[in-house]
């Protein structure tokens, strides 16, 4: 099952290493991470969004609280959270695009951030699942690039990840 | 502190925080970037510098130290090829988390990245296989580095800790101010365990009726042997040790049934097995533990689990009650509400599960046939066991004479058996010895090897000449990689590809060569009176390079084949 997991980790060179090289040294799946430091520049929080049996996900936990480094680790699956990601796509508006896309966009919500001559760049946020959403919805051809965040997650209500 | 604060070098300031910590010995090779450091070893008196001759011995050797000592070991490299020569030793000690601390020399910052001479990433090498590492980048860090590095190699699971130092940081300069306690928000070990788990624990140990116990390493690193013999006596449980917790239980007493595993002892086995309530402690459910998981589970047992490390509890095996805190603080607070409580385990029972014990134990698994024409190698073992009394510091290699002085010298205090378990690093033998031998000066140290480990840090009579260690090696000498042997003539029909040891050295002469004692035994009526020379006053200042050649065609039994289940052993009998 798919899991987001985040964690707050001391600000130091090489500590996204550590957890990156722990995700391949013991074969575990890595969907996506993110890290930028906190309003605490000593803390960096990273989200990290995997998946496995709950077995795989309780060793990943405790192989992630091991790392010296790392202050706190949180399965935001335990409980009620809210995952969101950036996406910009470029898209061809020449045409009947040119419309389409603008429709597509409105849509799901999206904003377009630059346009020229020949294409628009849309800028869209929500969860994994919605912007793969939209990315089935427009025509294939009409995509010239895309690039995505991944997924950054925090716990719903009084769910707190500080130390 | 002011501005008149005297400032000292990096390198003054790192020989400083060594004898802050207590270091007695600091195992190395110098070179380019370390010469600040090695400048300043000169200079001082306070811990004495043991020249290895291949950077892979520091490690080992003061990892040996440590494990002879229960103290951090430590080993000092210079940049690049002194650095990487470094890393089979830290990765052995990791794989058996040994508390240690590992100084590399660094090119100097400005040229970090720039591919300068002798640079390595040194930090990335090591990352899989350290509990944490450090680059020091600022001379104002070294001294707070140095005592993180300290506490984290020793404090909860213990391991490697590598710090690399550039060489500029060893000349700049700066105040010393040694840090008297360390925190880190980041790193806090668990030493008491949960009360409501460990009364749990009790009440089901105290419910049992064909218990087990299983300790590994975790027992031996935690000091926790002396808890351990108690809570046992008490309840006369039988108990197994692993490889890497030998000693921790003594071998001699009739409720140990001898270790477990690939090539433990039927009745620990078979006890693994059809236990009811298993208690591991300090020990992981390795691959080489408990054979094939799946086959383990075919039978229900409930499993108590005490160990200091998390990530170790339920990653093979799933547990029942997992109990995380360091052993020795668990198994004290277990003997504390055992006394409080009268009950015990129905006598009923637990003689019931002993008769079966003793039918399994009756299978004498560890018998071999004795020769008077060619030398067994399990003989040799057992007359070293009785020339030393048991008393000895028995470092090992890897191979089949590491599973034969596993299995048949019976070691009856902890932190007297020293060996690669985890990682299996052929070339350990020697060094470890070295260490060992430099951690109880007095104390009679042992090697048991084979002619193709000893080969592989051979250069280290060298060391033992100038350092002038008396350690006795035992070299089971059966011209082949036996344990490969093994394999291939069970599982590869008898083709020995590349296993075969030919072109051997005169060992006896080798040893002479480097100023040591060599023998070289041909008789099994002759093991005895070597081992005895060997031992006796007349030689006690001296090396000795005992060469044995031994039966070619001996193989270690019992032996649980890979993939299978720990009750379907091959013994030596069914063959
Ligand atoms: C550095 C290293 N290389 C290879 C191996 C694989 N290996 C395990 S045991 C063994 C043979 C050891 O032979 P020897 O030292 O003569 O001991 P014996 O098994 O004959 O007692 C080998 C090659 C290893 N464990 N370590």
């Amino acid at each position: 099952m798919k899991h987001i997991i985040s964690l707050l980790m001391e600000n130091e060179s090489g500590a996204l290493s550590r957890v990156a090289g722990l995700f391949s040294a013991r074969a575990y799946n890595i969907e996506s991470l993110t890290v930028a430091p906190t309003e605490d520049a000593t803390l960096s929080r990273m989200t990290i969004v995997t998946s496995g049996s709950e077995d795989v996900i309780e060793q990943i936990i405790k192989q992630l609280n091991k790392l010296v480094d790392v202050v706190k680790v949180l399965d935001l699956n335990d409980g009620r959270y809210i995952e969101r990601e950036l996406m910009l796509v470029k898209v061809k508006a020449t045409g009947p695009f040119r419309e389409e896309m603008k429709r597509m966009s409105d849509i799901f919500r999206g904003r377009i951030i630059d346009v020229a001559d020949g294409s628009y760049t849309i800028e869209l946020t929500g969860s994994g699942s919605k912007l793969d959403a939209f990315l089935e919805a427009l025509d294939k051809a009409a995509i010239l690039e895309t690039v995505r965040t991944g997924a950054s997650g925090i716990g719903r209500g009084d769910r707190i990840l500080k130390i | 502190m002011d501005d008149r604060t005297p400032q000292i070098s990096g390198a003054e300031i790192l020989i400083r925080c060594l004898q802050e910590e207590n270091v007695k010995f600091v195992f190395g090779y110098p070179g380019g970037a370390v010469l600040n450091i090695y400048d300043e070893i000169f200079k001082q008196n306070h811990f004495k510098h043991v020249l290895v001759r291949h950077e892979q011995a520091a490690v080992h050797a003061a990892d040996a130290y440590s494990r002879a000592t229960g103290e951090v070991g430590v080993a000092l490299v210079t940049s690049g090829p002194g650095a990487t020569n470094a890393v089979t030793g830290i990765a052995t000690a990791y794989m058996d988390s040994i508390p240690m601390v590992i100084i590399s020399g660094q090119v100097p910052t400005p040229a970090i990245g720039m591919d300068a001479f002798q640079e390595v990433d040194m930090v990335g090498i090591t990352r899989p296989c350290v509990k944490h590492n450090f680059l020091v980048k600022d001379v104002k860090d070294v001294a707070s580095t140095i005592k993180k590095a300290f506490y984290i190699a020793a404090s909860g699971r213990p391991g490697p800790v590598v710090v690399d130092i550039p060489k500029d940081v060893t000349a700049l300069t700066a105040v010393f101010d040694y840090p008297k306690s360390v925190e880190m928000r980041s790193y806090t070990p668990v030493i008491k365990g949960h009360s409501g788990q460990i009364k749990k624990a009790v009440k089901l140990m105290l419910e049992a009726k064909r218990p087990m116990v299983y300790t590994g390493g975790g027992v031996v690193l935690g000091d926790a042997s002396e808890m351990l013999v108690k809570l046992v006596r008490e309840l006369g449980f039988p108990i197994t040790n692993t490889l890497m917790g030998l000693g921790g239980y003594p071998a001699t007493d009739k409720q140990f049934l001898g270790m477990l595993g690939m090539h433990g002892t039927y009745e620990a086995n078979m006890a693994m097995q059809e236990c009811d309530v298993l208690v591991a402690i300090g020990a992981r459910f390795d691959d080489r533990v408990i054979g094939n998981p799946q086959h383990f589970f075919n039978k229900n047992r409930t499993i108590i689990h005490i160990d200091v490390d998390p990530s170790s509890i339920s990653k093979r095996v799933k547990v029942d009650v997992p109990i995380v805190g360091h052993v020795q603080s668990v198994l004290a607070e277990i003997n504390e509400l055992l006394q409080a409580d009268t009950k015990r385990p129905e006598a009923a029972s637990l003689k019931t599960w002993w008769e079966q014990i003793e039918a399994w134990r009756s299978r004498k698994c560890l018998t071999y046939a004795k020769s008077t024409e060619v030398i067994k190698p399990q003989y040799v073992v057992e007359k070293l066991w009785e020339v030393t009394k048991g008393d000895a510091f028995i470092t090992s290699d890897v191979g089949q004479h590491q599973m034969w002085a596993a299995q048949y010298y019976k070691f009856d205090k902890p932190r007297r058996w020293i060996n690669s378990g985890g990682l299996g690093t052929m070339g350990v033998g020697l060094p470890y010895a070295m260490g060992a031998q430099l951690a109880h000066p007095e104390a009679q140290v042992a090697c048991i090897t084979g002619e193709a480990s000893i080969q592989m840090c051979i250069q280290e009579l060298s060391t033992c000449k100038q350092f002038h260690l008396p350690v006795k090696v035992v070299n089971l000498n059966n011209r082949y990689m036996g344990m490969v042997r093994q394999w291939q003539e069970f599982f590869y029909g008898n083709r020995y590809s590349e296993s075969y040891m030919d072109a051997l050295p005169d060992f006896v002469k080798l040893a002479e060569a480097y100023g040591h004692v060599g023998m070289k035994i041909e008789k099994p009526s002759d093991v005895e009176a070597a081992l005895k020379e060997a031992f006796s006053p007349a030689l006690k200042e001296r090396m000795v390079f005992m060469d044995f050649i031994t039966d070619q065609t001996e193989n270690v039994f019992p032996m649980v084949p890979n993939g299978k289940g720990l009750s379907e052993m091959i013994l030596a009998e069914e063959l």
